[in-house]
């Protein structure tokens, strides 16, 4: 708002466009000009899709809700990387003030081959719904806990287990790994519940379990590299993967 | 299909004979079947009379609950737990997304941990007050008795609560209380809770007792022999309209703010479900009490999509102010002490900078109409914390609002430890919904309706941190109770989707689908409710009055003629298909903004967000009329005719009227 920039910019927008799941997709150039640099990257391509239904094309299609960078739902690769140049951002909270006059910006979904676009930038996630599924939880029935105060923890343990439960599910995580592993994400769940005493009763069939259908959900396997951390819009914490490491040593061999 | 109870009651009519009663010859009076007793054992009596069914037999019946948020996951949840076969739906992707997911400052409970002389009675005494009297006692006292019980459900849950040194749960203060009372997790609460009941949930889809129906939208309720028996709705990805049928129906669809096009809500938040339930016979209640959040990022442009809430929790911190002389231009830092004015501290000394959200906007909205509003558009206000990292350090500051200070620099380009952040007023919540009895069950019988879709416990005001208590007190402690009531005594007949009242609902679903894509006009949905937007924030926003909301009423008939014959969507119907999606949200609030006009006209007083410029005190506060408005307006769809106003009457027995004051 007070950043003195140029009050407007025009852009080139090279976007991936595939109508369905069995479409063989392309790249699409569209120029958009009169972007105003205080406008969210969403909103640029509100603006370009309100001009190709007013030219009776079919706008671009891209999960997004919340635009505050909490659901998880915004998902495009930008540039090369998912959510875009910024580091701990989604989409959706990226602002064109980071983009220059003339600039050309590629778009396209997140790739990975648990998440098989359903059209232009819109992914199927629900593999990640299925991990969760085996076990990212503590099984606790309505009306079954005691006094809220009657377990104390330990203040630094509590707060690991927030950095971890940050995790907004949106998968720029396995769209960045090469081997397309959901390792992060599992293991931001997996370390949250072992960080809590509530979490540790179920924590060695959770871990084993939620490995189990990571694998069978076809996500790849961890090498390490350290890029889903880099790109994860929350910063979740390699350390967190190292816990989910120890979590299924005990498990296995406890 | 209105459930107009004027004959003799007939089978089907039975309950809605309890729940409707001739006042005149125009209109009911809506009984709430609130029991008896003392208002501290009225639950627990209640919970005793409510007939069971044994834990076998709970297999035997399904419930159709609509929406993930906070009250939708946990009634799934809940009544999965219990053993009844739940299918859940909604819009999004995955459960976890719903908009719940983005409340930020906390959820209140009446545990008095920090010691301050909380209670549930006081913490029902500040709703009440808060809502300005236009609230049930016995819905809010309930609720004040179960927010104690979420808490403890969460923490087992996992949910990482803010901790102190000693291990135990940390508190804060919300505005319209004295107490520090609200639980938190950083600035992403919600997220903290939703993740929770949705973990609940999906262990339940695991377990095999919820059927799981993300990417849906619910486009009819299904009545059948007078009962809510099923849904109708489109796959979002295929088109397909599908029909599902169940022994009741739960609406956790959340709230209508969008109406306004630019709110805090999510961009799929929407009042569709609500809406047809209400044509299908669900009377509407309060449609006019709309919040409007005092602490949200200012408009910046044209093409904003939406608005960002800066969590009311920044003002136990942040002090806000506007500059004592109109068109003062100099940057904040340049404005001496002296010549700022702490606006809310000096006109509300007890409450200061956290009196309720109704009252801290009017005050933002008087400054800016005085010319003293700063920034480049001169619409916003200050909130300022430098004492405060003076006082605490920027540590403190960071640990408490982290995200939140993250999330302004993102949107604005500016650092608020160095800069006070500009804000100003957005529509964020409605208080009002489909109206429901001490049951939480609609005019409908067998249609309940759970979280902020409902109209339940807020009143005329909500207080910050009380739509998270409610959504999980609806959810997880009272729909399981009162449902199984319901299931127990209703004598439900066998349905099958093969049912005439499916087959028609389908036929409508499918005609005003194809209606849509038919029109081949020449603008698109979102220009449209754009333009609704600005009537409706202009002329039914943050004050109202009768020629305005006048103008509001000939504004969105031609509003609606406009959409229904110059709209144009592209694509078909048979695939995922945003344009569809939104045109049919945006004919739903074309309809629904004509009723909230309607009862911001009807309702001649002003109370909590209602203000009704004709009717203030001499200070400009809200002045009610509690000889004739001391009642719930629940308001009845009638095809080709002016909505009818019922009303359910209140009365005070534990907190006596007054007038609200924060001074
Ligand atoms: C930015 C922000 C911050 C907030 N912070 C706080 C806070 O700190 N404390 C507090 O107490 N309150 C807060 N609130 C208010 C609170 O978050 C909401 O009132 C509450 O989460 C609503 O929950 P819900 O379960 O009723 O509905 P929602 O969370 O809105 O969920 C609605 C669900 O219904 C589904 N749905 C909707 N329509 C259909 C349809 N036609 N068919 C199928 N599915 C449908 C959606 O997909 C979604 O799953 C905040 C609100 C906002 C906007
Ligand atoms: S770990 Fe990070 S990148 Fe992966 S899903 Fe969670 S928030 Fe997204
Ligand atoms: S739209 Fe919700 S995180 Fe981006």
């Amino acid at each position: 708002m007070t950043s003195a920039g140029p009050a407007s910019i025009n852009i080139k927008l090279k976007v991936w466009r595939q109508s369905d799941a069995k479409a063989k997709g392309a790249f699409h150039e569209y120029p958009v000009t009169g972007v105003d640099p205080n406008s969210s990257f969403l909103e640029m391509l509100d603006t370009l899709n309100d001009s190709l239904v007013h030219q009776n094309i079919e706008p671009i299609a891209f999960d997004h809700d919340c635009r505050e960078g909490i659901c998880g739902a915004c998902s495009m690769v930008i540039n090369g990387n998912p959510h875009g140049p910024e580091t701990g951002s989604t989409t959706c909270q990226l602002h064109m003030r980071l983009f220059k006059d003339g600039d050309t910006i590629v778009v396209e979904p997140f790739r990975a081959r648990p998440f098989p676009v359903i059209k232009d930038l819109v992914i199927d996630r629900s593999a990640l719904d299925r991990i969760i599924m085996a076990g990212g939880y503590i099984s606790a029935d309505t009306g079954n806990a005691p006094d809220a105060h009657c377990i104390p923890v330990h203040k630094r343990d509590a707060d690991i287990a927030f950095s971890a439960a940050a995790c907004i599910g949106c998968g720029a995580c396995v769209a960045t790994c090469k081997n397309a592993s959901a390792q992060l994400f599992l293991a931001a769940k997996v370390s949250q519940m072992a960080m809590l005493p509530q979490g540790r009763v179920e924590r060695s069939e959770r871990v084993r379990k939620m490995v189990a259908t990571m694998e069978a959900e076809g996500f790849g396997s961890c090498s390490n590299t350290g890029a889903c951390e880099v790109v994860c819009p929350k910063s979740i914490s390699l350390a967190h993967i190292a816990r989910l490491h120890r979590e299924l040593l005990r498990a296995l061999f406890l | 299909m209105s459930p107009t109870p004027a004959a003799p009651a007939t089978p089907d009519r039975s309950h809605a004979a309890k729940q409707l009663q001739w006042l005149d010859d125009e209109t009911l009076c809506l009984i709430p079947q609130s029991p008896g007793g003392r208002l501290e054992d009225k639950w627990d009596r209640h919970k005793f009379q409510l007939k069971l069914i044994s834990p076998a037999n709970k297999t035997k019946f399904s419930v159709i609950v609509v929406g993930t948020g906070l009250a939708g996951a946990a009634a799934a949840a809940s009544l999965a737990e219990l053993g009844y076969k739940v299918k859940s739906f909604c819009i999004n992707d995955s459960a976890r997304r719903a908009h719940s997911i983005a409340a930020q400052g906390g959820i209140n409970a009446a545990k008095n941990y920090s010691n301050d002389r909380d209670s549930v009675f006081r913490l029902f005494f500040d709703t009440i007050k808060g809502g300005d009297f236009r609230a049930r006692e016995a819905n809010v006292y309930r609720l004040a008795q179960l927010s104690n019980d979420i808490i403890d459900h969460c923490v087992a849950q996992g949910v990482p609560f803010a901790r102190d040194y000693g291990g135990f749960l940390d508190n804060r203060s919300f505005g319209g209380a004295l107490v520090s009372r609200t639980f938190y997790a950083k600035g992403q609460t919600g997220q903290q809770l939703l993740l929770g009941a949705y973990g609940a949930m999906m262990r339940q889809v695991a377990r095999g007792g919820i059927e799981y129906y993300p990417r849906r939208e619910m486009l009819e309720l299904v009545v059948a022999d007078g009962m809510a028996r099923g849904i109708i709705t489109r796959n979002l990805l295929t088109g397909e309209l599908e029909s599902h049928a169940a022994d009741v129906v739960v609406l956790a669809t959340g709230g209508y703010s969008n109406v306004f096009f630019l709110s805090t809500n999510a961009m799929a938040s929407n009042a569709t479900a609500v809406w047809r339930a209400h044509k299908k016979g669900a009377f509407f209640a309060n449609p006019c009490f709309t919040q409007i959040h005092p602490t949200c990022i200012p408009v910046h442009g044209e093409h904003q999509s939406k608005l960002t809430l800066m969590s009311e929790s920044l003002r136990n911190d942040g002090r806000v102010w506007v500059p004592k002389t109109a068109g003062d231009k100099r940057t904040p830092r340049e404005i001496p002490e002296s010549e700022r004015d702490y606006y809310l501290e000096r006109i509300y000394p007890t409450f200061g900078n956290l009196v309720p959200r109704d009252v801290a906007s009017r005050q933002a909205k008087r400054r800016v109409d005085e010319g003293r509003g700063v920034g480049p558009t001169g619409i916003a206000v200050y909130l300022d914390f430098a004492d405060s990292v003076k006082r605490l350090g920027r540590k403190t500051i960071e640990e408490r609002y982290g995200n939140l200070f993250e999330m302004y620099r993102k949107i604005t380009a500016e650092d608020p430890y160095q800069e006070p952040m500009r804000i100003y007023p957005a529509v964020h919540y409605t208080m009002g919904g489909l109206w429901v009895d001490y049951n939480l069950m609609s005019t409908v019988p067998g249609l309940y309706v759970l979280g902020e879709a409902n109209f339940s416990d807020h009143g005329a005001n909500r207080l910050g941190a009380s739509a998270l208590m409610q959504g999980l007190a609806d959810g997880y402690f009272i729909i399981s109770a009162t449902v199984e009531h319901h299931l127990a005594s209703a004598a439900l007949k066998p349905i099958t989707v093969d049912h005439d009242a499916f087959r028609e609902a389908r036929a409508a679903a499918s005609a005003k689908t194809l209606r849509l894509l038919n029109i081949g006009g020449s603008r698109t949905a979102d220009e449209i409710h754009r333009e609704l937007g600005q009537v409706m924030w202009e002329y039914c926003g943050m004050s109202r009055n009768a020629e305005g909301l006048g103008k509001a009423l000939a504004a969105i008939p031609k509003l609606r003629e406009a959409f229904w014959h110059d709209l144009h969507i592209t694509g078909s119907g048979e695939s995922l298909n945003g344009e569809l999606e939104k045109a049919g949200r945006v004919a739903d609030f074309l309809e629904l903004s004509e009723l909230m006009v309607l009862d911001a006209l009807s309702r001649e007083e002003s109370c909590g967000s209602h203000f009704r410029e004709e009717f203030q005190t001499g200070e400009n506060e809200a002045l009610r009329n509690d000889d004739r408005f001391c009642h719930v307006a629940a308001w009845e769809y009638r095809e080709g005719l002016r909505a009818r106003r019922h009303i359910e009457p209140l009365s005070f027995q534990y907190v006596p009227l007054m007038a609200r004051s924060y001074k």
